[in-house]
């Protein structure tokens, strides 16, 4: 699709759906983190890019393939589980500690995996469809 | 306590990112085997834990039930979580020697120690929702595993499948959503006392019935197995024999454990419709076989027939019937998948599943025979193998009750199956190939061969084992079936004294 106003828009809504994404990661649409509905407006915004500059584009910005960053999601949150076992907490328990006055947790690297592997999922199908459309 | 319920989930899906990330590194597969095997270890683990405390559950995140994400397994979990991992390794090992560069560098492993993950959380899980995320696991794993390495035929097959799964299983996610709506828990050890409590029972049937929908085309009973034999003989081997062996099970398993733990209340209706289903899903399942000339598409039908007979033990509802249907489940994951495997080993020799394009391999090959016959008249219920225990217990849990006509069914089913099975005999190994070829196994590189045969061979002596020595098995199915019909211990130890809402 060769559309102007398509191409000008997506500059501008990309950085937004990206952003915004990331806000909706830390903070849910609701308070705490929201993995999933992040992942989607994040994947989103990919998608926009994908229409309005084409599948090869989209690939090229994203620099890894979908595939393997919804792997990584999905390591992600397999560490984020696991990480109980060495300290003796029940699986997937949320581990808390704090670095320079930051609370981080377990729970976070959760949602972070989350947010990968629904980013890698849904590219994986949508730059497949464009391409053999 | 709470890792050897956990890990036996976990280890598949540490297993699947890491062979999908090393896909395109040599021998990338063998991560997969691995996996497995340490999946056996863990499964036998959390058997040997269940055999010592009966029941045993723990809550994810350490969130109490009926809140958090229960997981819980008695014998009838454990057993079908060993026997999963049984067949993880079997296939994988077998795998190496059929799945080629090109799927592998898909992802094929990947996806195949998913679907084990899957199949492994849905069994173990307690909680109704979570049970529905798992079944969504398996539905995109297979998927993925339908599409790779076909060809059109592959797609068209994986369409149908997916199609006819998807309304499965948003009729599943409707009642889970209705229960929810209706009880206020989800937890299935809660659920048990909140829908025998809830003031209108009618509205608990219908529940029950589109659960008993929603499990019942996943476990393709009668009249929903058309998308069974549409779409299992297209794809790799490897993946018809772990789709035939486990997952139609998962429907059964859903069917045992919600018809047993949670609608109950209504047994006159649900399980007549139960028993009707199964009888009709032997007879059509059979008389479907009889008509194919596929090798796979034969073995296919014959896995709608066998279901009927699991589901016959659970709408019998007695101590004996379900300790059948338990032992049923058990013994037909491992002749299934065996016959699949045996099915991919000759269209290897041959160059075709057409049984009409094929023959010569008793002569060529007497070994393949051998270990073709063995599953075979255990699938057809032939003493003393597995399958003779497992037919015998349901008839003779019927003719207790009475039900002549379903006794009848059975055992009609049973000689019916060995008229397909004589036709694959016949076919493929008796009369010489159509084109002169001599299919010997010694024309597979030994390095193959032994990956074909070894898991062949060792799936063949469990069924001989158990033929053999059933009382262990035997023993072991009646506990798994007075666990399910009286689940006041699954309950306790799920939500435990005091804390109950």
């Amino acid at each position: 699709m060769n559309s102007l106003i398509l191409t000008t828009g997506a500059r501008l809504l990309i950085a937004l759906f990206l952003v915004f994404s990331l806000y909706v990661l830390l903070r849910g649409h609701n308070a705490p983190g929201g993995g999933f509905i992040g992942g989607l407006i994040a994947a989103c915004g990919l998608a926009i890019h994908a229409f309005a500059s084409g599948v090869a584009e989209a690939r090229r910005a994203l620099r890894v393939d979908p595939r393997t960053i919804g792997v990584l999601g999905l390591v992600c949150a397999l560490i984020s589980g696991l990480m109980a076992l060495p300290l003796g907490a029940a699986p997937f328990a949320g581990i808390w500690a704090e670095v320079a006055g930051y609370a981080i947790s377990s729970v976070l690297l959760f949602d972070i995996g989350v947010y990968l592997a629904v980013v890698g999922g849904i590219l994986t199908l949508i730059f497949a469809l464009e391409e053999t459309l | 306590m709470s890792w050897t319920l956990a890990l036996p989930i976990l280890v598949p899906f540490c297993a699947a990112a890491a062979a999908f990330l090393l896909r395109n590194r040599r021998g990338s597969g063998w991560i997969s085997v691995l996996g497995a095997v340490a999946s056996v270890v863990l499964a036998i683990r959390l058997l040997l834990a269940v055999v010592e405390n009966g029941v045993i559950a723990t809550q994810m995140s350490a969130w109490d039930a009926p809140f958090g994400i229960t997981l819980a397994a008695d014998y009838l979990s454990a057993a079908m979580v060993l026997i999963t991992a049984i067949i993880s390794l079997g296939v994988s090992v077998w795998a190496m020697a059929e799945v080629g560069q090109i799927s592998t560098r898909m992802g094929w492993h990947g996806l195949f120690q998913t679907l084990i993950g899957g199949v492994t959380g849905a069994f173990l899980t307690g909680d109704l929702f979570n049970l529905y995320v798992w079944f969504e696991v398996l539905l995109i794993s297979s998927f993925g595993l339908l599409v790779i390495g076909g060809q059109r035929k592959a797609v068209d097959g994986a369409v149908k499948y997916v199609t006819l799964n998807l309304i499965s299983t948003v009729l599943f996610l409707c009642a889970a959503g209705l229960t929810y709506g209706a009880t206020g828990t989800l937890n299935m050890a809660d659920l048990h006392a909140a829908v025998a409590a809830h003031p209108d029972q009618g509205l608990m049937t219908v529940i029950a019935m589109m659960f008993m929908f929603g499990f019942g085309l996943k476990a393709a009973v009668f009249p929903l197995f058309f998308w069974l034999p549409a779409s299992y003989h297209t794809p790799h081997y490897a993946v018809s024999a772990v789709f035939a062996g486990l997952l139609t099970k998962v429907g059964v398993y859903a069917l045992m454990r919600v018809f047993t733990l949670i609608f109950v209340g209504d047994q006159g209706y649900t399980h007549e419709i139960l028993l009707w289903v199964a009888c009709l899903t032997m007879l059509s399942g059979v008389l479907g076989a009889a008509a194919q000339s596929d090798f796979r598409k034969i073995l296919s039908f014959h896995i709608v027939s066998q279901i009927g007979y699991m589901v016959l033990g659970l709408a019998l509802m007695t101590p004996l019937a379900l300790m059948g249907g338990v032992f049923y489940l058990l013994h037909h994951i491992i002749v299934k998948a065996n016959l699949f495997l045996i099915a991919g080993v000759s269209r290897r020799l041959t160059g075709s599943s057409d049984l009409y394009a094929i023959g010569g391999l008793y002569r060529s090959a007497p070994l393949l025979g051998v270990l073709f016959l063995i599953p075979a008249f255990s699938l057809a219920g032939f003493p003393p193998l597995s399958g003779f225990w497992a037919k015998y217990v349901l008839v003779k849990a019927s003719l207790d009750l009475g039900a002549w006509l379903v006794a009848f069914v059975a055992l009609l089913t049973g000689l019916l199956t060995i008229f397909s099975m004589t036709k694959i005999w016949a076919e493929a190994f008796w009369k010489p190939h159509p084109d002169g070829r001599q299919p010997a196994l010694s024309t597979i590189p030994p390095r193959q061969r032994l990956l074909l045969l070894s898991p062949v061979i060792a799936l063949a002596l469990m069924t001989v084992v158990i033929g053999l020595f059933p009382q262990p098995f035997v023993d072991f199915a009646t506990v798994a079936a007075e666990q399910l019909l009286d689940p006041s211990a699954y309950i306790a130890t799920v939500l435990p004294a005091g804390e109950a809402p």
